[in-house]
């Protein structure tokens, strides 16, 4: 009846995951009780879980991705404390609990952290700085939204039923098989991927048909911010190689489920096709999360430093020939792996390649600042950690990308330092920057600055003081994922990084206070026009936060930087453009469908992870029954009448009438 | 004289296929989703049609579906002669019913763009019949494969055998599950072509079922080329 599902599934013995589930579980029923009883429910069904609005699906993107990041962090904290105490001891963690946790840190980190932080932003920002009203399909992004949070909530529900797999973030066969992981975990992992990617693909598709199909007027390719640029290569990048991690997965699964032999060790599988596809999947994947985070530095870098992008076309063509090239270098991922002097000498040469396109783009951003008048606000604090961390960990890259020297450090704790150095100093630091930088547009008031900065300095600090010394362990021969080691010459070191990861945390602690400071100043820190950073694209030319429709009409784009050109003409002919005729705009309706889909794929996972076949039956078949319903409802708009778009706008040029008064006031002021 | 009176008996404008989104005149930016059938091309001339974002849109979850399939074929390449001592494709796959499957599937792609003509003079009779008969041939195709499939297995050449037959069965077999989502997808479509009719909305799903159905052709012929062909000459 319930298939493998038993009591024992729950882990009475083990206090950390159970004490961790009970509390997790206990906020999240406080929350839902809270919202009940404060009667906000209804707001939050209509506001959010059905909004098909992109500026609301990028914020629940946000949010997402900020608390699995806390969860991910939590099994960083774990990890790092073992280590420290497991020299000549066996720790705290016994290795099928600390396998786990470091097959979870990373799951966790890349597809619930990473990727909803920069969908999210991409989601929020894409629409707005390309003047469209929505992404072309909106329901479709509420529903990549929801099947995103699926993913999340099966590999989270495996920290008390059952268990999560101990085979790393990438599951390596045979050791992923049946006959070495018999248990679920490796299911987990596979449902909850294959579930969101399927969000994942959907996000793809929809933001490369946005992008190329639905720009205002006027605003050809090259007259899109550097933002739209690398979100166009990322979710290019999504397009084509998250249908490969389906189907590996997807093999991996009939292996697993149905005695396939795809990746077996018996009746001619072969083990080394999984590790190929795995990664002609998770190169591009890497630059699917760091080439949104460069466009965040593009924008957040010509912003502070008041001046243009520098060498914009350079820029769009880095941008692509990363995109390209980022599928002709998987195999460095597996030199050690006996492909041959020859394979490993091309795939090292393409690694080269691509790090050649990337300082391209660090020199643009040098000299965007140089000769700029550099304003240090927290997002380009955030910029400019990332260059000087970026550097050394593209540094470290292409080390590891000469084929003799991978050799040594193979598998060791320096390609643990150099990835993280990318990752953190790339993705999350972009991720914060763009949070930080778009946060005035989406709430109409701006975070607090001095917490901000005390949240910078301490993450650049621990993560210099955390992964410096993993560097050295590195090359002092020390493997990735050891549970406990015996060699004194690691352990001084493993302990300096045990005291970053304190100030890392420190560092999110003063995230958690810029957010609960920043709101409850809100009044002193409100946004009035809509352009707190005197920005230079669209997304600053509504107001803060935008309409639902974002502009009343279309804006017409003439030229790169629509935005900064709107606001020099309006200084120069000293008024404001004259006012547009208003008509009514049409918006896409809210629509449940997301939810209720992403519910049924939940208990379609649940079912198929513990081999609950009923349950696996009623998820599909009221995911199709959702399917048709969606298919039948005839009115899927609504219209905002003209004199409602008109009200909302007439407010936005008073702001705009305001602020340009001042200007030329300013002006005039003799020198 | 006018470029007007050079063409008398065009009523609408005409529209010329390699410029298309390049003509000033028929830029509108924001034409509210009215579903006009051109493009706006590189992009200065707005937000385009309904029917274009909605149908380019559905190409790109084509060609990620085509991604898919190729890393499938890409596995069935590797593991095409580690038979692990069991049959291989030159034992087990019969031609004839191959060729019959083949038939199946060409003529309903067949078929499905005559409902497509048949959508687009608005005839409720022969779209519902050459959908039908789509679905027909679809049917006709699965329970080939059914067939196809049921043999292999009883002669003890299921997917488990060997990894050639994994790699053999789920290429084939995701592409019948292809189909299969398509004939459920085409039983919808049917019901609502008859209950709601040829208003823009099911237009634009009729386009993109329409692009299903010929993609899975186009899978259906690599398929066939290298799986079955190749296969048989090993």
């Amino acid at each position: 009846m319930l298939g493998k599902l038993t009591w024992n599934a729950i882990p009475w013995d083990q206090p950390i995951p159970l004490v961790a589930g009970a509390a997790v579980f206990s906020i999240a029923i406080a929350v839902v009780a809270w919202v009940v009883l404060k009667g906000h429910l209804p707001y939050l069904w209509r506001e959010w879980i059905t909004s098909v609005d992109h500026k609301r699906i990028g914020i629940m993107y946000m949010m997402l991705g900020l608390v699995m990041l806390v969860r991910g962090f939590v099994d960083a904290i774990m990890m790092r404390s073992q280590q420290a105490l497991a020299f000549h001891a066996p720790g705290y963690l016994p290795p099928e609990h600390y396998n786990q946790i470091f097959s979870a840190h990373g799951t966790i980190m890349i597809f619930f952290a990473a990727m909803p932080l920069m969908i999210g932003l991409m989601n929020f920002a894409v629409p707005l700085q390309l003047g469209a009203r929505d992404v072309a399909f909106p329901t479709l992004n509420s529903t990549s939204f929801w099947l995103t949070a699926t993913g999340a909530l099966l590999v989270n529900l495996s920290l008390v039923i059952g268990e999560f797999a101990r085979t790393g973030w990438l599951p390596y066969p045979p050791l992923s098989e049946t006959t070495y992981t018999p248990g679920v975990g490796v299911d987990y992992y596979l449902w909850a991927l294959l579930i969101s990617g399927v969000g994942t693909l959907m996000t793809g598709i929809n933001f490369v048909t946005t992008i190329l199909k639905i720009r205002a007027p006027g605003m050809s390719y090259l007259r899109m911010s550097m933002f739209c640029w690398t979100a166009l290569a990322a979710n290019l990048l999504i397009v084509a190689a998250f249908p490969i991690l389906t189907a590996t997965l997807g093999m991996l699964t009939l292996d697993r489920y149905l005695g396939f032999h795809f990746f077996t060790n018996e009746a001619g599988g072969n083990m080394m096709m999984f590790i190929n596809l795995i990664w002609a999947w998770g190169h591009p994947e890497v630059y699917i999360l760091v080439l949104p985070a460069f466009g965040v530095f593009s924008e957040v870098i010509s912003t502070f430093s008041r001046r243009p992008l520098f060498n914009y076309r350079s820029m769009v063509m880095a941008t692509m020939a990363i995109c390209l090239i980022s599928f002709v270098v998987w195999l460095h991922h597996f030199f050690t792996m006996g492909a041959g002097a020859d394979v490993n000498a091309m795939f090292g040469i393409t690694t080269t390649i691509i790090a050649v396109a990337t300082g391209v783009k660090i020199f643009n951003w040098l000299f965007t600042m140089y000769g700029g008048r550099i304003h240090f606000a927290t997002p380009m604090l955030w910029s400019l950690g990332f260059l000087v961390t970026f550097v050394i960990g593209g540094m470290t890259g292409v080390l590891l990308a000469v084929p003799p020297a991978d050799f040594q450090l193979h598998n060791s704790l320096f390609l643990v330092a150099h990835f993280h150095n990318v990752i953190i100093g790339g993705v999350l630091f972009a991720a914060f920057a763009g949070a930080t930088y778009w946060f005035p547009k989406a709430f109409g008031f701006r975070l607090h600055e001095g917490w901000g900065k005390a949240a910078f300095w301490l993450t650049l600090a621990g993560f210099y003081v955390v992964f410096m010394p993993l560097y050295v362990t590195g090359l002092l021969g020390m493997t990735r994922r050891l549970q406990h080691y015996d060699v004194a010459l690691w352990y001084p070191w493993l302990l300096a990084a045990s005291l970053g990861i304190v100030i890392m945390a420190g560092d999110a602690a003063c995230q958690v206070m810029q957010i609960v400071v920043s709101i409850r100043r809100r009044d002193a820190l409100r946004d009035e026009t809509g352009d707190p950073w005197n920005g230079r694209s669209l997304e600053w030319a509504t107001l803060s936060p935008p309409p639902a429709f974002n502009f009343a009409v279309l804006p017409k784009v003439h030229g790169g930087e629509p935005y900064w050109e709107m606001k020099r003409r309006a200084i120069e002919t000293q008024q404001l453009p004259a006012e547009p005729e208003y008509e009514p705009i049409a918006m896409p309706r809210n629509s449940p469908t997301g939810f209720i889909t992403a519910f049924f794929a939940t208990i379609t996972g649940f079912g198929l992870i513990w081999q609950i076949w009923w349950l696996v039956g009623i998820g599909l078949f009221f995911a199709y029954a959702t399917f048709v319903w969606f298919a039948w409802r005839d009115v899927d708009e609504y219209v905002i009448p003209a004199h409602e778009v008109a009200r909302i706008d007439r407010e936005r040029r008073r702001v705009h009438d305001e602020r340009l008064q001042q200007d030329l006031r300013h002006h005039q002021e003799p020198a | 004289m006018s470029a007007s009176e050079t063409l008398p008996f065009t009523t609408a404008p005409s529209i010329d296929p390699y410029k298309l989104g390049h003509d000033g005149r028929r830029r509108r930016p924001d034409d509210g989703g009215a579903g006009r059938n051109y493009s706006t091309g590189h992009g200065e001339g707005g937000p385009a049609s309904k029917r274009v974002i909605v149908a380019y849109g559905f190409w790109i979850f084509l060609l990620s579906d085509i991604v898919m399939f190729s890393a499938f074929f890409a596995a069935h390449a590797v593991l095409r002669s580690a038979t692990a001592g069991g049959p291989s494709g030159h034992e087990l796959f019969d031609p004839r019913s191959v060729a019959i499957e083949t038939s199946c599937l060409l003529l309903s792609s067949f078929t499905c763009g005559l409902s497509a003509v048949a959508a687009s003079v608005r005839s409720q009779l022969w779209t519902q019949l050459s959908l039908l008969i789509t679905g027909i041939l679809g049917l006709a195709f699965l329970a080939f494969e059914a067939r196809d499939f049921m043999t292999m297995i009883a002669q003890g050449a299921g997917p488990q055998r060997s990894a050639f037959l994994s790699s053999f069965f789920s290429v084939v077999g995701l592409h019948g599950m292809h189909v299969s989502a398509g004939l459920l997808w085409l039983g919808t479509m049917m019901a609502q072509v008859f209950v709601k009719g040829f208003r823009a909305v099911i237009m634009r799903r009729l386009l993109c079922f329409n692009l299903f159905w010929h993609v899975l052709d186009i899978i259906w012929i690599a398929l066939f080329t290298i799986v079955y062909l190749m296969g048989e000459g090993l």
